[in-house]
């Protein structure tokens, strides 16, 4: 840790994350090549890549943003949040928000003012929670807002009141749940059951040309790039210390004088924040935000990436996400029959047998193969010390005690 | 003027009827069979002659031919003239016979033929009905005729009720005729009597009572209002104090379909609350295993389709074996592995509802499948003309309390429970003990799970049974454990019933969504105040979360 000060911010971050490293520059390369590919070059090429590959790329994108904001708090903190998809949902909706104004009289009804469903059911103005929503930057800040004051507010009340473990996640999920049922209603003003959709631009750019899909998609190459550099940062700091050692033995932590419900709630925010970035870059790319975002079994799939790819691994985070989502895309289209089995073996072969997902296996094969290893990454390392779970060590402890 | 014309009116027409009765028991009488036979060929004036004949005739068989002809059911064979009652389709396959009720077959609908009503016969044939029926035998036909009285009380005469008062000796019937009088006397000209009805109406719950005494009080002009001041504010008194009444027994209803609702999230929750509570495994399949007792009832009931009363009684024990077999199955093959590690748990019993739900899905289609409702449950009791309660959320109050009280004997009472309670308490104590913990663990398990096939076969009367059905009770569930606290089965019940009655208290002020969400953001707070639950585990075990 001393030696932060000799390097730059981004050579600390990255100087023990060999695989970080490999992540974001193939990120950057994508980055690069995907749009320029899909742009330049003719349709027929070998090389081309689609507007729908890279609308679905990009999706893939938005996603890992949102595992690696479940990976910070899962992952370094031990929170495990069943909910997080109402925070990627709310940032999506502050997106949809902006894009329904950006309408304008576009719409079917042709009202200047007011949204289709709004005119739909007799509305006469818009509801004062919409308004500024016109302001691309106001509903930036909101993206981050919105998730941000919820997790607050649930986190502390949560935290403070020190509900941890599985209750904490059941908590999260009837979170998600509640919401899920809100946002059905119509009168709540977010367009009910059939969400916001219809978009026309962004920006006054057409959301169906490809120049700004790509442009679409570079923004989410470089939110996760970004988010994944802040959560680096997040874990690599003093702070993200004392997060795994919350996430290891909380009371310890607590003993030792660290105010755990603090640290928790920033990492929540944070992560929540995060979330709702990824929410609002995806929007725009399906096009369409309804309450079904905010479906439990959503927010549980998260999870399900982070636990494939490996939990406490940022990037593998990031790996989880793609894999298991285009083994969804492939199994849906292919075998629709298949895919919820697929996916349920997923969760119980992962939590049996891959506790550290699919880079740990990596690493394991590695180590097998390769008589010295290279160094891991610190995360890594205090995954591997963890491992002999906390409450089997609680147990031990407790039968010593029972002992003397 | 117009009233006391009316009046007279009828006096004058029931005499006549009256003589009618007396010159026929003079005559031979002509049979039930004879008159109804003559429908065929009359016109509608003739065809009202006869119907007041039939409805003299002392033949419950005249209620229903009436009923039939009023409701254009009755119909009659071409070639022979034979009487039939078809149902409302008029398909010649559901004809009958109109005297025998044997079933006739073989008809086309070119064979047979409707005999018409008009609307003033109908108006007849309705009074005709309600008349016959009032000096019925049987109660429940008295009873329903007095109640039809009460729907229209503006077409009959004061002689009428008074007679019919007169010779009812049962006391429920009596009261609606009272009632029906009552009304009557509110239109009546002098204020003694009006007075009188106001008097007699107060209390009665019936909805026409209700719009009667609104109607009346809207008769009353702005000048009215001061000269007949008593009567007006004794009106509108009398109209509140029925509204007070209607609304205390509104709230018994959302109170008795609360405790139903309870009762679901009790039955759903009390085999979680052993797989969570006792052994602090949080068992994300939980609801799928009540899909899968909904889905045990109804293959029950394809195998034996001719006793669907007796399905149910098979169904709960058959549901207990395989949710049972299914937990057992779950618990040795992953759980067990997992022990200690509750969010991998969580995640991997999550993955096993999902295969469960989509091998549902492939065997049974993922469309809702019906299960029947045996006569024994379906219907309604009523306590009070507006407070009326169905059978089968009864039953299921009384099962889910019988099932809990089962439970509570098994953990306190059996060598299993005591075996059970012992590993909970201090797993390597009990194992020292010899006492074959991973026996025990699979079987509580296997209890939890086949409990919650039991919940299945209650919720298979209540909901459709799909898929997703596990799904909509799988958090709430939850939230009733965590509510009442974590492995105490007293906790579960409280929660339950708290839940549950708090969710449809809530449904008329805020809409069912809204107080579902009221409730969810209550238990959010609640969990503020007491982390552990209302009955939480003191002691040792506290610490293990």
């Amino acid at each position: 840790m001393t030696q932060t000060k000799q390097f730059g911010p981004l050579t600390r971050l990255l100087m023990n994350d060999a695989a970080g490293r490999k992540l974001l520059l193939i990120l950057v390369l994508m980055a690069v090549f995907i749009p320029l590919s899909n742009l330049l070059l003719p349709e027929g090429s070998f090389f081309h890549v689609s507007t729908y590959t890279m609308t679905l790329l990009g999706k893939y994108l938005c996603y890992a943003l949102l595992a690696i904001a479940v990976d910070l708090i899962w992952g370094y903190c031990g929170i495990l949040s069943l909910g997080h998809g109402a925070f990627f949902a709310l940032g999506g909706y502050a997106m949809g928000m902006y894009l329904m104004r950006q309408i304008g009289d576009r719409g079917v009804y042709g009202n200047p003012e007011l949204p289709d469903f709004m005119v739909f059911l007799n509305w006469t103005e818009l509801p004062w929670y919409w308004l500024g929503f016109d302001q691309f930057w106001f509903a930036m800040l909101m993206v981050l807002l919105a998730p941000g004051i919820l997790a607050f507010v649930f986190g502390a009340l949560a935290f403070r009141s020190r509900v941890t473990g599985v209750y904490l996640s059941i908590i999260t999920q009837a979170l998600t749940y509640a919401l899920l049922l809100a946002f059905f209603r119509n009168d709540m003003g977010f367009g009910g059951n059939n969400g916001l959709t219809d978009f026309k631009d962004i920006l006054g750019y057409s959301l169906q040309s490809d120049n700004t899909r790509a442009v679409l998609f570079v923004a989410s190459v470089l939110a996760l790039i970004l988010g994944y550099l802040i959560s680096r940062f997040i874990v690599t700091s003093k702070l993200g210390r004392v997060l795994v050692a919350i996430r290891d033995s909380e009371s310890r932590a607590r003993f030792l004088g660290y105010r755990v419900e603090h640290y928790k709630l920033f990492v929540f925010v944070v992560s929540s924040m995060l979330a709702g970035v990824a929410g609002a870059l995806y929007v725009p790319q399906v096009g369409i935000i309804n309450p079904g975002e905010f479906a439990p079994i959503n927010s549980i799939e998260i999870i399900i990436w982070v636990a494939v790819g490996g939990r406490g691994t940022l990037f593998g985070a990031v790996i989880g996400a793609m894999l298991v989502n285009y083994a969804k895309t492939y199994f849906t289209g292919a075998f629709a029959e298949l895919w919820l089995f697929m996916l349920g073996g997923l969760f119980v072969l992962t939590t049996l047998y891959l506790p550290k997902g699919v880079v740990g296996l990596w690493a394991q094969l590695k180590e097998k193969y390769q008589a010295e290893a290279e160094d891991n990454p610190p995360a890594l390392n205090t995954e591997t010390q963890s491992k002999a779970a906390p409450e089997q060590q609680d147990k031990l402890n407790f039968v010593q005690g029972e002992k003397v | 003027m117009f009233t006391l014309f009316r009046r007279v009116f009828f006096a004058v027409l029931l005499l006549s009827a009256s003589h009618n009765l007396l010159a026929n028991n003079a005559d031979t009488q002509p049979s039930l069979a004879e008159l109804s036979q003559q429908l065929i060929s009359a016109n509608y004036k003739e065809k009202a002659a006869l119907a007041e004949q039939i409805a003299l005739a002392e033949d419950d068989q005249a209620i229903v031919i009436l009923q039939a002809l009023l409701d254009s059911r009755l119909y009659y064979v071409k070639s022979n003239g034979q009487l039939l009652l078809v149902d409302s389709s008029g398909e010649p396959d559901s004809a009958q016979d109109a005297f025998t009720l044997q079933a006739v077959t073989g008809l086309g609908k070119r064979d047979i033929k409707k005999i018409g009503v008009n609307n003033s016969l109908r108006v007849a044939l309705r009074s005709l009905i309600s008349r016959a029926q009032i000096s019925s035998k049987h109660k429940s036909q008295r009873m329903a005729a007095a109640q039809n009285l009460l729907k229209s009380s503006d077409d009959i005469d004061r002689a009428f009720i008074d007679q019919a008062l007169q010779r009812e000796a049962d006391n429920s019937v009596a009261e609606v005729l009272h009632l029906v009088r009552a009304l009557m006397q509110l239109k009546a000209d002098q204020t003694e009597e009006r007075i009188e009805g106001l008097t007699a109406l107060d209390g009665a719950l019936y909805p026409e009572v209700r719009a009667g005494l609104s109607e009346f009080i809207r008769s009353f002009s702005d000048e009215e209002k001061l000269s007949r001041k008593n009567e007006y504010q004794l009106a509108q008194t009398t109209l509140t104090d029925i509204e007070k009444l209607v609304s205390i027994n509104g709230y018994i209803e959302n109170l008795y379909f609360g405790l139903a609702l309870g009762a679901v999230l009790l039955l759903a929750a009390i085999g979680l609350a052993i797989t969570f509570g006792v052994m602090g495994v949080i068992n994300m399949a939980h609801g799928e295993m009540i899909m899968l007792g909904a889905y045990t009832t109804y293959v029950v009931q394809l195998l034996m389709p001719e006793h669907i009363g007796l399905s149910l009684v098979v169904a709960v024990p058959a549901a207990f074996l395989v949710s049972g077999l299914v937990g057992v199955l779950i618990e040795r093959s992953v759980i067990r592995h997992l022990y200690g590690r509750p969010l991998e748990t969580l995640l991997a019993t999550f993955g096993i509802s999902l295969i469960l739900q989509q091998a549902v899905r492939s065997i049974f289609s993922p469309l809702n499948r019906e299960v029947a409702t045996p006569d024994w449950m379906a219907g309604t009791f009523m306590i009070n003309p507006a407070l009326e309660l169905t059978w089968n959320r009864l039953y299921i109050i009384i099962f889910s309390l019988m099932v809990l009280a089962v439970l509570a004997l098994v953990l306190k009472r059996t060598l299993f429970g005591l075996q059970m309670r012992a590993v909970t308490m201090n797993r390597p104590m009990a194992s020292s003990m010899g006492i074959k913990t991973g026996w025990v663990d699979a079987l509580t398990f296997g209890l939890g799970s086949g409990i919650a096939g039991i919940a299945g076969v209650a919720l298979s009367q209540l909901t459709n049974v799909g898929p997703n059905l596990g799904q909509a009770y799988i958090i709430d569930s939850f939230m009733v454990v965590v509510f009442g606290g974590v492995g105490n089965l007293w906790g579960t019940l409280v929660g339950a019933m708290t839940l549950g009655v708090a969710n449809k208290i809530f449904e008329p002020l805020a809409g069912a969504v809204l107080a579902k969400i009221m409730v969810l953001v209550f238990i959010i707070l609640f969990i503020q105040k007491r982390p552990r639950g209302l009955f939480a585990l003191k002691g040792r075990a506290v610490d293990n979360g």
